[in-house]
């Protein structure tokens, strides 16, 4: 694309905007820094100010991690609509152990993240055995684990008394100006991108997300690698559980109910193709800052909170949107190479003087993927 | 058997109607009816009600049977379009925002606007088709994903609808729509007023999934999209339709809760989409699309209805009812495959095993 631009007359900027375009974390990261310099221009306190620098950082951490499992299950091709409920189930576990237990807190920790393991192993394997599509599984486990929630919570709720101190204050703490929560998020971020990226067990996310059937055929384990990309989701949102606990203080009946739309919508914003095969987990991790940064900046910018949502969801269809109008032009693209590419090899006399100009006029590189009409390069000559 | 020699039936292109040598079905049609998924479900209603009434107190109760319904009318709705588009293949997520939209809009319309509640109801159910055709657009013509297109509108008519209203509701609606809302048909009897548009409606869908040529296309789109287009099917204008139509009637179900509850507000209906998804795949419809019926569909939302209303009576909370519906699902779809495991278990222990078998199943099962 980029080896395309010299090629171009006139339209070296519109390739580049394309090129950036092209690349989603960018382009999302971009939109990001605007909004936020837009936000602090409006308001200093936003971004310089220390709570404002604080919050701006720790609140998507949450949706961070929820959005980073969300990626590796929608890349094999599913979907996992259980995760609120799961952040409910094990917020709540971590308040009652806290209770209940004198365990230590990183004890806690991990017994939320092993909990939200189990429920994602659940899922996983009612999916990969069971033979049903992801969306009915975790739509009828979202249920359940909301259910079980409740339940098991009845009227009570978690006040900030009942959770100790240290723990707490992991919530609103920092290490060189950067909150530690944002770090575990991090952290997790860049192991499973690294994961995704590299990995065998990664790139098979991938060839199982493109084509199920031809991964199945190349004698990849789909079911296993199903059942670890929920696990995953389930032990990501359980650590979000605990971190809801540490941010917040409390744990209400209502925690986490919605976000899993909210996950998925970050990682579609990110670039993550919902009918997998495609997306990494920084797009959806910049998707999820994004969103959540809408969230407090717009009524910073004067316009109500109440339009939050309504932001949120155009801009989930304007991505995808954005995505299908790429992807088609792209198409456009190939298809006119490939066409340009035929009609050389098969009849050159016929287009001599075309083919002539164009061919030294290009770098090597480009002349394939050239979509500029035949007339362009002699229109240039001129 | 057959009546017609092997050799005439190559041999002789120029007669039109050769007898079939084989039956017309595989089996009975008694048998056709009594053996499926819908008849499952119809069953199971069937025990559940009987089960309630002799088990459940004050289940027959004569305020029992009015809630039920009443409470039930609103997924009753929304499932009627919801098993078309579900059946094509797609999915709509944003149905109970498009309620929430339609309700705000009908509140503010007459309250604020001061539009009379007539003109205002057209203009809600309006909104909610500009809803419903924006989706099918999107969806339809240029081509996305439904799942990812309706969980975006899930967030953006649900907020238009909260910043349209913000946390306010209104509430000054005329006595005799309130009260028509909430009127039974026949004074005494079970049947709130709600049940005759949805008779109407729900003929009108019956007849448009199952016994028209559309209905035959929406049928063949969720089996094979492409070979539905090569048949003559405008796929895209068949998928849009519906899409408008689940709009509609979502717009419908907008008013109808805001006069029930009196209140429009813009968390009226928050997640009701996946009651009524819920419901419609309780019923029968595969979500892969391609099959499912409407009676099978109106069993599974009375099902739901059902069992709430029993556990209710029962003195059980609404969390212990969701995790049962949970469950319900999670196993009447599970159903399916764990029919399909023992058959093929049943086969390959006959030794006829089908080549093509697993590697077909594995690509369904992925796609959600």
């Amino acid at each position: 694309m980029s080896a395309a631009t010299p090629s171009r007359d006139g339209s070296s900027l519109g390739a580049a905007v394309g090129a950036l375009l092209k690349s989603r974390e960018v382009a999302v990261a971009v939109v990001l820094v605007l909004l936020i310099a837009a936000t602090t221009l409006k308001s200093d306190a936003f971004l310089f100010s220390s709570t404002g620098w604080r919050d701006l950082l720790l609140t998507p951490s949450m949706l961070v991690l929820l959005a980073v499992g969300q990626t590796a299950v929608i890349i094999t091709r599913n979907v996992d609509l259980s995760v609120g409920s799961t952040l409910g189930l094990t917020a709540y576990l971590t308040g009652r152990l806290f209770i209940d237990t004198s365990l230590p807190i990183i004890l806690v920790v991990l017994a939320a993240v092993l909990m939200g393991a189990v429920l994602g192993l659940v899922n996983g394997v009612l999916v990969a055995w069971g033979r049903v599509p992801a969306l009915v599984i975790t739509l009828g486990t979202m249920y359940i684990y909301r259910g079980a929630f409740l339940t098991w919570a009845g009227s009570d709720r978690i006040n900030a008394g009942d959770m100790p101190r240290a723990f707490r204050d992991l919530g609103t703490d920092s290490i060189l100006g950067i909150p530690v929560l944002t770090i575990v998020a991090v952290v997790v971020l860049a192991a499973v991108g690294y994961y995704l990226h590299t990995a065998r067990g990664g790139r098979e996310f991938y060839a199982i997300g493109s084509d199920p059937d031809a991964a199945h055929l190349y004698g990849l384990r789909i079911s296993r690698r199903i059942m670890a990309a929920f696990v995953l989701s389930g032990a990501l949102a359980g650590l979000a559980g605990a971190v809801s606990a540490a941010r917040f203080g409390t744990v209400s009946s209502s925690v986490g109910t919605g976000i899993e739309f909210e996950a998925v919508g970050a990682a579609v914003i990110g670039g993550v193709a919902i009918f997998g095969g495609s997306g990494t987990v920084w797009g959806a991790a910049l998707g999820a800052f994004l969103l959540v940064t809408i969230n407090r900046s717009l009524p910073v910018l004067g316009i109500s909170d109440f339009w939050q949502q309504a932001v949120v969801g155009a801009l989930i269809v304007g991505a995808i949107t954005l995505d299908r109008v790429l992807v088609r032009r792209q198409e456009k693209k190939l298809v006119a190479a490939r066409d340009d590419a035929g009609s050389s090899h098969a009849g050159p006399p016929t287009r001599e003087p075309v083919v002539a100009t164009t061919a030294p006029g290009s770098p090597g590189a480009s002349a394939p993927g050239d979509t500029s009409s035949p007339t362009d390069p002699q229109e240039g000559t001129r | 058997m057959s009546t017609v020699s092997p050799e005439a039936t190559p041999g002789s292109p120029e007669t039109p109607s050769v007898e079939r040598t084989y039956a017309a079905y595989s089996r009975p049609f008694w048998q056709r009816v009594v053996l499926s998924r819908e008849f499952a479900v119809i069953a199971l209603l069937v025990a559940a009600i009987v089960f309630s009434r002799s088990q459940v107190e004050y289940f027959d109760g004569p305020q029992t049977m009015y809630y039920l319904f009443r409470d039930s009318a609103s997924v009753l709705l929304l499932a009627l379009p919801m098993t078309a588009i579900i059946i094509t293949g797609e999915i709509d997520l944003s149905v109970a925002s498009i309620v929430g939209l339609t309700s705000v809009s009908f509140g503010m319309l007459h309250d604020d606007v001061g539009l009379s509640a007539t003109i205002a109801a057209l203009l809600a159910i309006g909104v909610g088709v500009v809803c419903g055709a924006f989706n099918g657009f999107l969806i339809a013509y240029v081509g996305l994903p439904s799942i990812a297109v309706t969980i975006g509108t899930l967030a953006l008519f649900r907020g238009i609808g909260a910043g349209l209203l913000g946390t306010e509701s209104r509430t000054d609606f005329p006595e005799g729509w309130t009260d028509w809302a909430k009127d039974r048909i026949v004074e005494g009897q079970p049947y709130p007023m709600v049940l005759i548009p949805f008779v109407v409606l729900a003929i009108a869908f019956a007849l448009l999934i199952h016994f028209s040529s559309f209905g035959r296309g929406i049928f063949e789109i969720g089996q094979n999209d492409e070979a539905a287009h090569f048949t003559g099917v405008d796929v895209a204008r068949t998928k849009a339709i519906l899409f408008v139509l689940s709009g509609a009637v979502a717009g419908f179900v907008g008013i109808y809760l805001t006069l029930v509850s009196g209140v429009a507000r813009a968390e009226n209906a928050t997640g009701l989409e996946l009651s009524v998804i819920a419901a419609v795949l309780l019923g029968g419809v595969s979500i892969f699309g391609g099959r499912g019926a409407l009676h099978g569909v109106l069993a599974g939302v009375l099902l739901i209805g059902v069992i709430q209303r029993a556990m209710l009576l029962n003195g059980q909370t609404i969390n212990v009812i969701n995790i049962v519906i949970g469950v319900l699902l999670v196993l009447s779809v599970m159903s399916t495959s764990l029919l399909a495991a023992s058959r093929r278990v049943l086969a390959a222990s006959r030794g006829a095993r089908s080549s093509g078998g697993p590697s077909r199943s594995a690509g369904k099962r992925l796609l959600s």
